[in-house]
């Protein structure tokens, strides 16, 4: 005996397809959405479809966008001669949000991973070597993978690559977290962080 | 049986995969729980007091919550990081190799004190050791012997007999060497050479200090290379997937020191030009 109709149990299905959602929780959103006003749930189908159908990755970046090139790569206001490669198009939000930022972006997709067959090919690192020659010279490309293994053995991967093109590669310093309590921090970190200690002004 | 809540261990984090929205699935190495799967929770936050203390490679010591589906680390404190894995791409694709090979030799929670201990050793040797190839070689012969597959190195796997000092012959799926009456008998028998065999047969039977002291011409490492590896995928079933990263940093490596001897010498024929 079907207890449920066909429609809700097929959303259902749907829903705790993705992370982190069980069941139990789809169940929750589905009864939700079943009580919600009309306009809510179309406005949520809508997304749904418009997230498929009108974004693409940037041809030149590899960022997430709708229109391409996105709209960072052809903004006239960003120094063009300073790349800064992310793992994720998360990553470039994080950056942005500083606020300290004003070049272009390169999104890898993903760090190396030996153990599960992820090579330097799966990953967009051959796409970064053309944009170096491009009209306005790049003079630096700023690794800004993540601070742990993974980022740790792609960054050193990558600066391999660009060895010998001239330019200038730098790595996001390591240190201590601000709000962090010192007796917390683990050896490497501290270690890190007292190597690249500044002056105070 | 009443299990206690908690429980302290010793560990070496060998694979890491990201979970749920904050956390991270380790596969450690322990030495008397075997390999486990435990949950960090919120390592990848960079507020988490424990993700230092939970890198890729670490030597570690645990204390774990016992969980419905996977047990909890509940604190970490760092032994050691191993560091130079951190900043040396070879040594460190060597490293992921060690840790997929333990993942697939291994069932959970199957106790291999023994197991632990060398790949501890080999971690640092790997940090240390003037050739980490050789390093290399040495766990992935140890490693398995202590999964149950020693090979056999002194005996013709068909007949028994000692095998003679002259060129023998290797079988992966016999898992040992052939003498040169019995090769016809088994297919896909790899030539084997004296000097290889006498190099396989010292990994196998002396301690590390007497391994370490050997210096291999790259012809006889890619023969022990090629004879190890070969029996590791009869074993496994496949390859291993780290190998390819091995591989392809190898052929750069190579590529571009073809490279740099190419512009040396164009540029001194240029020098010789212009005097």
């Amino acid at each position: 005996m079907q207890v449920l109709v066909e429609p809700v149990a097929r959303l259902i299905e749907e829903l705790s397809r993705l992370p982190g959602i069980g069941p139990k929780t789809s169940a929750r959103l589905v009864f939700y959405l079943l009580r919600a006003p009309a306009e809510q749930v179309y406005a949520l189908a809508d997304a749904l479809r418009d997230l498929r159908d009108r974004t693409h990755f940037c041809s030149v970046c590899f960022n997430i966008t709708d229109v391409d090139p996105c709209a960072i790569c052809v903004d006239p206001e960003r120094d063009r001669s300073i790349i800064c490669v992310v793992e994720e198009p998360l990553d470039v939000l994080a950056i942005e949000r500083t606020r300290e930022y004003r070049g272009l972006y390169h999104v890898l997709h993903g760090t190396l991973s030996p153990i599960e067959g992820i090579g330097p090919d799966d990953l967009h690192i051959a796409d970064l070597l053309p944009r170096l020659k491009a009209d306005v010279p790049v003079r630096e490309v700023i690794i800004a993978t993540n601070p742990n293994m993974e980022g740790e053995a792609t960054a050193m991967y990558l600066a391999r690559r660009l060895a010998g093109t001239g330019v200038k590669i730098t790595r996001l310093a390591r240190g201590l977290p601000v709000g962090g309590d010192l007796e917390y921090a683990d050896q490497v970190t501290l270690g890190r962080a007292l190597v690249g200690r500044q002056a105070m002004e | 049986m009443e299990r206690e809540r908690l429980y302290r261990t010793e560990a070496l984090i060998l694979h890491r995969s990201d979970f749920g929205e904050a956390d991270r699935l380790l596969h450690v190495l322990t030495p008397h729980l075997g390999r486990l799967r435990l949950l960090a929770k919120g390592v990848r936050k960079l507020s988490s007091r424990k993700a230092g203390h939970v890198e890729l490679f670490s030597h570690v010591n645990l204390l774990v919550a016992r969980g419905s589906t996977f047990d909890i680390v509940s604190q970490a404190e760092l032994l050691e990081p191993f560091r130079t894995l951190h900043d040396n791409l070879e040594r460190a694709s060597m490293t992921y190799y060690v840790g997929e090979l333990i993942v697939r030799l291994t069932e959970e929670q199957d106790e291999n004190a023994p197991l632990f201990y060398l790949t501890l050793a080999t971690f640092d040797r790997l940090c240390t050791a003037r050739d980490p190839l050789l390093a290399l070689r040495y766990f992935e012969l140890h490693a398995l012997e202590l999964a149950g597959y020693r090979p056999q190195l002194h005996f013709c796997v068909v007949c028994q007999r000692r095998i003679e000092p002259v060129a023998n012959f290797f079988s992966a799926s016999m898992g040992g060497v052939l003498c040169s009456h019995h090769k016809g008998q088994v297919e896909q028998a790899m030539p084997l050479t004296l000097h290889a065999l006498k190099v396989l047969r010292h990994m196998q039977t002396q301690p590390w200090e007497q391994v370490a002291v050997l210096r291999l011409n790259s012809n006889l490492h890619m023969e022990i290379e090629t004879l190890v590896q070969g029996f590791i995928v009869h074993v496994l079933e496949r390859q291993p997937k780290s190998v390819e990263f091995i591989h392809r940093l190898r052929r750069e490596l190579r590529e571009n020191s073809l490279k740099e001897q190419l512009h040396k010498t164009r540029n001194t024929t240029q020098e010789g030009v212009s005097l």
